[in-house]
């Protein structure tokens, strides 16, 4: 079958499923298991109501346990042990870990990542912040942030292709057709750079790709929040003579403070699962390795599914502050 | 507000000038990317794209038409003929009939040759040789022109990737089949999660806010996790790698991010309304399907949106759960990855393959801006 032909029928399979489910199991319960209607219509009514959140929910939990809540456990248990041929599995407890820590790649995917949690975020949260501010008194400022949040909807691959393009590199006697070599010759540089293979720097020019997506869900997020301020804090400050740097340090940051640690957090676990950037731009050569990649290249390049699970697990290791700290959030907020 | 005590304006223009150059900086590289795919290849390497936007001077060496094409005009022999094809817009600055002069002559002036006669050329590249007797020899005469020409632009490149390239090149297929991958991967989760949503929000039973915190903790279970145990499982019960596969993982990823916006949204909804519709005798199945669903139209459409755009731009999942060693079923993305290992060189393929991939995401993006504020408004936990 044509796979588009396929895909309209999952469609409706799908939609009279899902609808069919609902409905007919609601019918069940309301008619065949507890009728409302007999000498204990009450209990039965009673009953029924206490069973329908469960059919509501069972679909959506049963997809959320196989699909996110058992994989996390299944993982945890494939990092202990090994792969045999044949399709048996040898507990080996922590060798895995123990043979991870030994290898210089996956120190260099830590340095990595600790560089992109400290950098990517921070930037992306402050050049949103500006131009939240900035944009927020001027006329044309919806037009100049839509804009800037155009690259959220740019695929990452798409973004790898528009920055390489940027960071291109040609011999030094032809014309260089990337903007930042075109530059740099410009004001005066001798020889064109291959940004993407400078050790160190590279990551950098990595995190650029980043940080020019993320910067405009930080933006519209504290855009938010700045309008939210009440007017009156600003317009005491502004009475008892604050310039404008003061009204934006010292009255607008620490009310959205809230706002800037959500932000911050959302960009910290979009960069801990980085992998499309660096897998297109230099897929880890030259010393730009990160985490998720490196779990990539131990699945798949080589099938090393005990090391590849490990390092899934780290990632995990690392999101799970912010997943305690959310869940503790929430459950604050609901009470 | 903030003019209460009145602003300075050279404030306000340094605010004016820094957006502007805060958009300049963060458009640039996608406008790049976006002009090269309109060049040829050679119009790429040979200068960077922004050189493109303007008339470019270029030093042009033309023959004449040969002299046996020459006619005889009141006892002048002619030749007469035009530098440039009709569609090429070239406008004459200097021109000479020597290389060591090329410069010897301005548009309308006439040249002597040295063989004999006078030639003259026009702004326009048209050309005029006269002399009294015949024109000599087989060769036509040599004319040297520096012209300018306007920028010139092509739709070649997204013929050849769409439809007339070679297959590792074609992104006509693929972009089939990253629509086949997206439309029920962004349909589906809705609807299975709208039914949860609603119960968590509007339905009384034990456990509740246990559910909703196992869901805020999954939003952000990195999915890098499921990926091994996922894929064992497929290939266990006969899924194995195809769209079956990457449209319930899709499902399954979505879900969390679904589930929490549309409770979140449905929470907000007037109590009156749902209230007054269980003492009229509703049950909570036609309450959902009347009254909530209709109402949480925003909310369906800020997440059918972001499901859609992450599902579109996604790699890794089509890479894992999609793609076989066969490679029939590659959707863009992998697509493009591929060209940047084998073809990094190719940049008006590669350029426009990245466009034909971002386009639709783009007009999605522009279209229902809207939404997608809302949601991501709604969505990043408070």
């Amino acid at each position: 079958m044509h796979p588009a032909l396929l895909g309209v029928f999952t469609i409706a399979i799908g939609v009279v499923g899902c609808v069919g489910y609902f409905y007919l199991s609601n019918v069940f319960l309301d008619k065949v298991l507890f009728p409302a209607s007999g000498p204990k219509a009450g209990r039965n009514i009673n009953m029924a109501n206490q069973i329908r959140p469960w059919l509501f929910l069972f679909p959506a939990f049963f997809a959320l346990t196989l699909y996110l809540a058992y994989p996390v456990f299944e993982t945890l248990r494939l990092s202990l042990t090994d792969r045999l041929p044949g399709n048996r599995y040898e507990f080996v407890g922590l060798d895995n870990y123990r043979q991870m820590f030994a290898e210089t790649k996956f120190w260099e995917s830590m340095r990595n990542n600790m560089l992109w949690l400290l950098v990517v975020p921070a930037a992306s949260t402050g050049f949103g912040l500006l131009v939240a501010q900035l944009t927020d008194r001027i006329k044309w400022g919806n037009i100049a942030k839509s804009l800037i949040f155009m690259p959220m909807a740019i695929s990452l691959v798409g973004a790898a292709v528009i920055w390489k393009l940027v960071y291109d590199t040609r011999p030094i006697e032809q014309d260089q057709i990337g903007v930042l070599n075109a530059l740099y010759i410009f004001f005066g540089g001798d020889a064109p750079i291959t940004w993407l293979t400078m050790p160190f720097w590279n990551n950098f020019f990595l995190m650029a790709v980043l940080i020019w997506i993320q910067t405009g869900f930080a933006m519209v997020i504290l855009s938010a929040a700045l309008r939210g301020i009440p007017e009156e804090t600003i317009e005491a400050a502004i009475i008892d003579g604050a310039g404008p740097f003061q009204v934006f340090f010292k009255i607008k940051v620490p009310q959205i403070k809230n706002t800037i640690v959500v932000v911050w957090t959302t960009i910290t676990i979009a960069v801990l699962k980085v992998f499309d950037i660096v897998f297109a731009m230099t897929n880890g050569q030259w010393e730009t390795q990160v985490l998720a990649n490196y779990m990539f290249d131990k699945l798949f390049r080589a099938n090393d599914w005990g090391i590849g699970s490990a390092s899934a697990m780290i990632i995990m290791l690392l999101v799970t502050p912010i997943l305690v700290w959310n869940v503790r959030n929430a459950r604050n907020e609901m009470r | 507000m903030d003019n209460i005590a009145g602003q300075k304006s050279s404030l306000t223009w340094a605010v004016h000038l820094s957006v502007l150059a805060l958009v300049a900086l963060w458009l640039f590289p996608t406008v790049g990317l976006f002009v090269s795919s309109f060049r040829t290849t050679d119009q790429i390497v040979t200068g960077g794209w922004w050189k493109s936007l303007f008339p470019s001077e270029q030093n042009l060496t033309i023959r004449a038409d040969s002299p046996e094409n020459q006619i005889e005009v009141g006892g002048l022999y002619v030749i007469e003929g035009e530098l440039f094809d009709a569609d090429q817009e070239f406008e004459v600055l200097v021109w000479g009939t020597s290389s060591r002069a090329i410069d010897a002559y301005t548009p309308g002036e006439t040249g002597e040759l040295n063989k004999g006669g006078t030639i003259s050329v026009t702004a326009e590249g048209h050309y005029r040789l006269e002399n009294t007797e015949p024109f000599a020899g087989k060769r036509g005469q040599r004319i040297f022109a520096t012209a300018v020409t306007p920028p010139e632009f092509t739709f070649n490149n997204y013929k050849t990737v769409l439809f007339t390239g070679a297959s590792s090149e074609s992104m006509g297929s693929a972009f089939l089949n990253t629509l086949t991958v997206t439309i029920p991967a962004t349909i589906i989760p809705i609807l299975v999660a709208a039914f949860a949503a609603y119960a968590l929000a509007w339905m009384d039973f034990p456990g509740r806010a246990l559910l909703i915190a196992i869901v805020v903790g999954l939003l952000v279970v990195p999915l890098q996790l499921a990926l091994i145990p996922l894929l064992k499982l497929h290939l266990a019960i006969g899924i194995g790698k195809g769209y079956l596969g990457v449209w319930m993982a899709h499902t399954g990823f979505g879900l969390p991010l679904a589930i929490y916006l549309l409770r979140n949204y449905m929470v907000g909804l007037p109590k009156d309304i749902i209230e007054n519709a269980r003492v009229d005798g509703a049950t909570d199945f036609q309450i959902f399907v009347k009254l909530i669903l209709p109402l949480s139209f925003p909310a369906l459409a800020s997440f059918a949106i972001f499901q859609f755009l992450w599902t579109w731009n996604d790699l890794l999942v089509a890479k894992v759960f999609l793609i076989d060693a066969t490679g029939q079923t590659t959707v863009m993305t992998n697509r493009i990855v591929e060209m940047l290992g084998t073809r990094g060189g190719n940049w008006e393929i590669l350029a426009t393959a990245a466009f034909v991939s971002i386009s639709v995401p783009l007009i999605v993006f522009f279209a229902l801006q809207k939404y997608l504020v809302r949601g991501l408004l709604a969505g990043s936990v408070k």
